[in-house]
C-alpha cells in the first residue's frame, strides 16, 4: 500500500498505535499536553528509538539509513535549529515563488538567523524542509506562532505542496477549528492510543 | 658537575608556600584549601612512592615490570581523563573512549622513540621507557580531556540543532562535524601554544631537571625537542581518536542523537 503505514509503533509507555495516511492525505492529530505527540512523531521519523515499523510507499524505515529515511519523511518541529549565521546558507535554492507564498522577499536569505522572528523562523524552516522534497510530512505545531495572516499563508503553501505531490501528511495542533481545516480524518491521542474522532 | 641534594628541610621551606597559599584561601572563600593541602599531600606521598617503584624498576629491568608499570600508569590516566568530564559517557565506556585513545597514541609513539629514534637497548630501558611515556601519557590526558569535554557539553548544549539538522535528513557526521572539529581543536590549541613559545617564555620542566643534573644544555635541547614533537603527536592523534569514538558514540545504528548514553559527572 502506497503512503504512510504505521504499525504497532511503541515508544516511552505510549502504544501500540496503528495508523494509516493515503497519498495526498492530510490526518490530523490533536490530544492533551504531555500525551506524547511530538513523541510520536518524532518515532515515526525515527529519531527516537521505538518498537513497530513504519512504511513509506511499501518501503520500511529499517530498509534504508536513518538520514535517506529522514529525507523521505519530513518532521517539521515546533522549534526551529538554525546552526549557520545567515539564512542562506540553510538553503539550496528556494524558489522565489515559494518565498512569496510564505510571506517573503528575496532579499530574506541576506538575513541574519538572530535578527529573526519566532514565526519568521517557522516558516523558513517550513520551506527549509520541503528543499528536501519529503514524499511524507509529520508536522508538529507549523503555525503555532504565527498572526492569522501567515497561518493562512503556512496552511495554503502546505496545502500546495500535499496535493501537488499527493504526500501523506500527518498535522499536529492544539488548534481543533485548524485541525478541522486542514484534515479530512481527525485523531485524538492519549496515553492509552489513537481515537478517531 | 653533580646535582646538589635537596634535605628535608628545603622541601618543608616549599611547603610552607603551598599553606600559605591554602590560608590565604580561606578568607577569600575560595572553597579551595582542603584541596590545595589534599592535592599538595598527594604530590609528595605519589612521588615518594614512584621514587621507589622507579629505583625498583632501574634495578631489576625486565620486560614484564615495564609493562605492568606502564598499564598502572594509563589506567591511572584514564580514569583521570574520565573525570575531568562534566559530561560523559555512562559505563565502561566512558572509562574506554579515552583509554583506549591514549592507548594507541601514546604506547605506539613510545615504542616508536624507544626502537627507532632513541635506539636504546633493550628498548624498554625503564630509565627511558617510564619518564618518556609518563610525559606522553599526562600531556594526551590533558588533551583528549579538553576534547571530550568540549564534545559532550557542546553536544549537550546543541542538541536542538544536531537534532534539526537530522530532521533535515544530514548524516550524523555532517550534524556533528562542526562539534567535532571545535573539540579536536580545544584539545590541541594548548600543545600548539606550548611549542610556540618554549624556550622564550617557558623553559620545559625536563630540560630544566637535565640541566640541573650536569646535562649540557644543548644535548637538554635535543632531548627537549625530541619530547616536544612526540607530545604534539600522542596528543594530537590521541585527541583526535578519542572525539572521533566518542562522536560516533553519541549517534546510534540509526543515525539518532543520543544523549541518554551520557551522565552528569560530578
Amino acid at each position: 500500500m502506497d503512503g504512510l503505514r504505521i504499525e504497532e509503533l511503541c515508544f516511552q509507555g505510549i502504544g501500540p498505535l496503528n495508523l494509516s495516511v493515503s497519498p495526498g492525505e492530510c490526518v490530523g492529530l490533536y490530544g492533551p499536553s504531555g500525551a506524547g505527540k511530538t513523541l510520536f512523531l518524532r518515532s515515526i521519523a525515527d529519531l527516537d528509538p521505538h518498537e513497530g515499523r513504519v512504511f513509506l510507499d511499501g518501503t520500511e524505515s529499517a530498509e534504508m539509513a536513518g538520514s535517506e529515511w529522514r529525507r523521505r519523511v519530513g518532521l517539521l518541529s515546533a522549534e526551529s535549529g538554525w546552526w549557520f549565521d545567515t539564512v542562506a546558507d540553510h538553503f539550496h535554492s528556494p524558489a522565489p515563488a515559494d518565498l512569496e507564498a510564505l510571506g517573503f522577499g528575496p532579499e530574506v536569505m541576506g538575513w541574519s538567523v538572530s535578527r529573526l522572528s519566532t514565526g519568521e523562523r517557522q516558516r523558513l524552516a517550513a520551506l527549509r524542509l520541503l528543499e528536501n522534497r519529503p514524499n511524507a510530512l509529520l508536522l508538529d505545531e507549523p503555525s503555532a506562532n504565527l498572526d492569522p495572516e501567515n497561518i493562512d499563508r503556512v496552511e495554503r503553501f502546505l496545502h500546495t505542496y500535499r496535493t501537488g505531490r499527493r504526500i501523506a501528511v500527518i498535522w499536529v495542533s492544539h488548534d481543533r477549528e485548524q485541525i478541522k481545516r486542514v484534515s479530512a480524518r481527525r485523531f485524538l491521542l492519549t496515553r492509552t492510543g489513537l481515537l478517531e474522532t | 658537575m653533580k646535582i646538589i641534594p635537596l634535605s628535608p628541610q628545603d622541601l618543608f621551606i616549599a611547603a610552607l608556600l603551598v599553606i600559605a597559599l591554602a590560608l590565604l584561601s580561606i578568607p577569600m572563600k575560595l572553597g579551595l584549601w582542603r584541596r590545595i593541602l589534599a592535592a599538595g599531600l598527594r604530590t609528595a606521598i605519589q612521588l615518594s612512592l614512584v621514587g621507589f617503584v622507579l629505583k625498583a624498576l632501574f634495578e631489576h629491568a625486565r620486560l614484564s615490570w615495564v609493562v605492568l608499570a606502564a598499564t598502572a600508569m594509563l589506567l591511572v590516566a584514564g580514569r583521570e581523563v574520565m573525570r575531568r568530564q562534566k559530561r560523559r559517557f555512562a559505563g565502561w565506556r566512558g572509562y574506554a573512549v579515552g583509554t583506549v585513545s591514549m592507548f594507541i597514541s601514546s604506547f605506539s609513539i613510545t615504542v616508536l622513540a624507544l626502537t627507532v629514534i632513541i635506539d636504546i637497548h633493550p628498548w624498554y630501558d625503564p630509565q627511558y621507557a617510564i619518564p618518556l611515556l609518563g610525559m606522553l601519557l599526562g600531556n594526551t590526558m590533558s588533551g583528549i580531556a579538553l576534547g571530550m569535554d568540549r564534545l559532550t557539553q557542546t553536544a549537550w548544549d546543541q542538541r536542538t540543532l544536531i537534532e534539526a539538522r537530522l530532521m533535515l535528513g544530514h548524516t550524523w557526521t555532517e550534524a556533528i562535524g562542526a562539534i567535532r572539529r571545535e573539540s579536536i581543536r580545544n584539545g590541541l590549541i594548548p600543545i600548539i601554544n606550548s611549542m610556540s613559545v618554549v624556550g622564550i617564555v617557558s623553559l620545559p620542566g625536563m630540560m630544566t631537571g637535565q640541566v640541573l643534573s650536569g646535562t649540557l644544555p644543548v644535548e637538554a635541547v635535543k632531548y627537549q625537542i625530541l619530547i616536544m614533537f612526540l607530545i604534539a603527536a600522542g596528543t594530537g592523534f590521541g585527541t583526535i581518536s578519542a572525539v572521533w569514538i566518542g562522536s560516533r558514540r553519541l549517534f546510534d545504528d540509526r543515525q539518532r542523537l543520543r544523549l541518554n548514553r551520557l551522565k552528569a559527572g560530578k
